[in-house]
């Protein structure tokens, strides 16, 4: 056991002997995808023992670079973001020692993929409003209720559910927090077709779902706070890219500008500089927001990163629907299938023009995001809240 | 990437700038300072560019200045923006100051660094960095012709003519000089008429101007976002305590969420102003991208902030006793400074390759 946290040097130097040690080309992925687990270089700023070295946060990215540039096989993190940005943030924050060592090694691995059964019909931007019921009974807790827009439910192995436990109290008091077995009888997953023709996410049934208390994650009533924290992960999961200049929906329409010059017109051609400097200055304000977190200095900027995003990918992208004039008139596929990750760039203009409608309320809608900045951030008072001390099951539905 | 935040250095730099903007420049005294006729406010100018060194801070050790660079002259910026003070630091220690530079003119650059003389470039303040036409000739060590809208043109001791193939330097008392009436009342412009005045060539060609208007430019966007700033602030900080149908304003979402916006955008025009004055300080390759963006960006950004700043103040907020309209005019005036957006957009669909229809 090392006692001081290994700097970049050292990181540096496990990375390369483990690199040595495990040929990316001829070993077999999933064995060594486990390894790098276990040898700590899988979120370095994770627990030893629990795939990292304690090491700071920021020198994950070197190390991801590292292992990229040797061929390392990846986990696949576009098929198991909820798992990875959510999921396990939230069992090291309040798992126990045992879930911990149950849940992070296959999810890191990308063997088990999570969804995150929280929104619900009647409970969406009001996460806390969930009617989703968990009676204690036992040694377990039985399980009924519906949640929706749950995306990868259809591949997933673990969900992170929210539930009410106590109808009794205020809305926020009531709440207990499980991870929930997907596979377990009562759990029912039906394909939710969207806008765009597909079904990207699902609703999801729960009819006695029984789970066992030792998948309770935290304290019974404590299901806000560790739901708290897993929000809190989402939008640092969003916000944190790093892109070069021109990519994203900009570089797609730039180059259709410079590649179809029979399209051009004067107002379309303002209306994509515009957008350019936009995309830009988002793209600078996401490279400062990395360098105050690097410095150890985090700003509240992921906040307005995600509204910003969401308005410039709306934008540009009905703007290329409407440089395409005829062409833009057509759809490319209407068949409903169930994707398991989502690739602007894969489909057609029409296709990225509706998909693109999803970012403004996924993750938070941009409504519950200005009301966050308004008052996190710049102090304004707070929305008039009528169901603050009065006890969920008399709240109207 | 540039280095995007504020080091120790800039932070104890931007605090004694507004430390004594605050005792001296306190929006009541420069509304007051409008009110007479004198071209800005001289002694607020001899503390911030002589005392507290901030003029010569892009200059070089040996020629008086305090070797740093444009990256800390875009805090002081910041400051002054901010404050909307009535000194001429844009016109002098960073345009003018810029222009000797690229020279190499090192006897007027030093009265320049230590604030103790003030010179500007004798161009329309509306010029964009691509502007170098120029309406004045020069014959035989002298220059006529005519240049109107300068700023900061009445408080010049030493205008820096574009003319025929270079720079030239004129004695202030040489020139024929017309004080404007100014949609910015706390920048004002001059009209300037030369006959046959005495002239001294500083610079051949047209790079010692072109390399004045892009730094002017890169560093006006600080200006742009310090305003843009302190127009959020006393937004923020009136609608908390303005009280309307029993609740403060800002309680409302209508007007919460539009603040939350305003933030954002502001949040943006902080790293894109960085990024265009970290390029200028390194003389970076990005520096005509990082130039033409933050002008577009930062001069929206800095109208909507005093647009906002007008409107959420209601009434109050359109009152000539309310400081919210020194602020909008600056904004307004600064958007058109420089090179309007559309002119950036312009220059910008060149650079990045984004040829018009």
């Amino acid at each position: 056991m090392s006692t001081a946290p290994p700097d970049a040097d050292e990181l540096s130097r496990r990375a390369g002997e483990f690199l040595a040690a495990h040929d990316p080309a001829a070993t077999e992925p999933l064995e060594f995808l486990r390894a790098r687990f276990d040898a700590g270089l899988a979120w370095v700023h994770y627990p030893e023992g629990l795939g990292g070295l304690g090491a700071p946060r920021h020198l994950q990215p070197a190390v991801d670079r590292r292992f990229a540039e040797a061929g390392a096989p990846t986990n696949h993190p576009e098929r198991n973001g909820i798992g990875l940005g959510m999921a396990a943030p939230t069992i090291l924050a309040f798992g126990t020692e045992e879930q911990k060592r149950r849940f992070l090694r296959p999810l890191w691995t990308g063997e088990e993929l999570w969804c995150q059964l929280f929104s619900e019909p009647g409970a969406g931007s009001d996460l806390a409003a969930l009617a989703t019921r968990a009676v204690r009974d036992g040694d377990a807790w039985t399980v009924n209720g519906q949640k929706v827009w749950t995306s990868m439910a259809h591949e997933a192995r673990w969900a992170i559910l929210v539930t009410r436990t106590d109808p009794g109290v205020p809305k926020h008091r009531g709440m207990t927090y499980f991870v929930c077995d997907m596979t377990a009888p009562g759990v029912e997953v039906r394909p939710l077709r969207q806008i765009t023709g597909e079904a990207e996410f699902n609703e999801v049934f729960l009819t006695d779902v029984r789970i066992p208390d030792e998948h309770r994650l935290g304290e019974v009533g404590q299901g806000w706070r560790v739901s708290t924290t897993t929000l809190m992960n989402e939008r640092v999961a969003i916000g944190g890219s790093a892109a070069p200049r021109e990519s994203g929906m900009i570089g797609v329409v730039a180059a259709l500008w410079r590649d179809r010059p029979e399209l051009r017109t004067p107002g379309l051609h303002d209306a994509l500089l515009r957008a350019w400097v936009e995309t830009e200055a988002a793209r600078l304000t996401g490279a400062r927001l990395r360098q105050q977190l690097t410095a150890g200095e985090p700003g509240p900027e992921g906040s307005g990163a995600k509204l910003a995003f969401a308005k410039l990918n709306q934008e540009v992208s009905g703007l290329e629907l409407e440089l395409l004039g005829e062409e833009g008139l057509r759809y490319d596929d209407w068949t409903m299938r169930r994707p398991t990750e989502v690739d602007f760039t894969r489909r057609s203009p029409g296709y990225r023009y509706l998909r693109a409608k999803g970012n403004s309320i996924e993750g938070g809608t941009s409504e519950i995001l200005r009301n966050i900045i308004a008052e996190r951030v710049l102090g304004l008072p707070g929305e008039i809240r009528v169901d603050k001390d009065v006890a969920w099951k008399d709240l109207p539905r | 990437m540039s280095d995007l935040l504020y080091g120790e250095i800039e932070n104890d730099l931007r605090a004694s700038v507004r430390e004594v903007l605050g005792d001296r420049a306190p929006w009541a005294s420069v509304l007051a300072g409008t009110e007479r006729d004198e071209p800005c406010d001289a002694a607020l100018w001899r503390t911030v560019a002589g005392e507290l060194g901030c003029a010569g801070l892009p200059v070089p050790e040996e020629l008086g200045g305090a070797g740093a660079t444009w990256r800390e002259t875009a805090v002081v910026m910041e400051e002054l923006g901010r404050s909307a003070a009535p000194v001429p630091f844009l016109s002098s220690a960073v345009i003018a100051t810029a222009a000797l530079l690229a020279a190499g003119e090192r006897e007027l650059l030093a009265g320049l660094a230590a604030g103790e003389r003030i010179a500007v470039l004798a161009v329309p303040f509306s010029a964009a960095p691509g502007d170098v036409r120029t309406t004045v000739e020069a014959a035989d060590g002298t220059l006529t012709g005519e240049v109107t809208s300068v700023a900061d043109g009445m408080a010049a001791e030493v205008l820096l003519v574009p003319a025929g193939d270079g720079l030239y330097a004129v004695d202030a008392a040489d020139a024929r000089r017309t004080a404007a009436t100014s949609l910015d009342m706390t920048r004002r412009l001059a009209d300037l008429a030369f006959s046959a005045a005495p002239a001294r060539r500083v610079a051949e060609g047209t790079g010692a101007v072109r390399a004045a208007l892009r730094t002017g430019a890169a560093l006006l966007a600080s200006e742009q976002l310090g305003l843009a700033e302190r127009c959020l602030d006393d937004t923020v900080a009136y609608v908390k305590t303005r009280y309307q149908f029993g609740r403060p304003v800002g309680s409302y979402q209508g007007l919460k969420h539009r603040l939350a916006d305003l933030w954002t955008s502001i949040t943006q025009a902080r790293a894109v102003a960085r990024h265009a004055a970290s390029c200028v300080a390194a003389d970076d390759a990005d520096t005509p991208i990082a130039v033409a963006v933050a002008q577009a960006h930062c001069s929206a950004v800095a109208v909507k902030a005093a647009e906002e700043c007008v409107q959420m103040h209601g009434g109050i907020g359109f009152t000539w006793e309310h400081p919210a309209h020194l602020f909008l005019k600056r904004a307004k005036a600064d958007a058109i400074a420089l090179g309007t957006p559309d002119r950036h957009r312009a220059a910008l669909a060149s650079l990045v390759d984004l040829p018009p229809a």
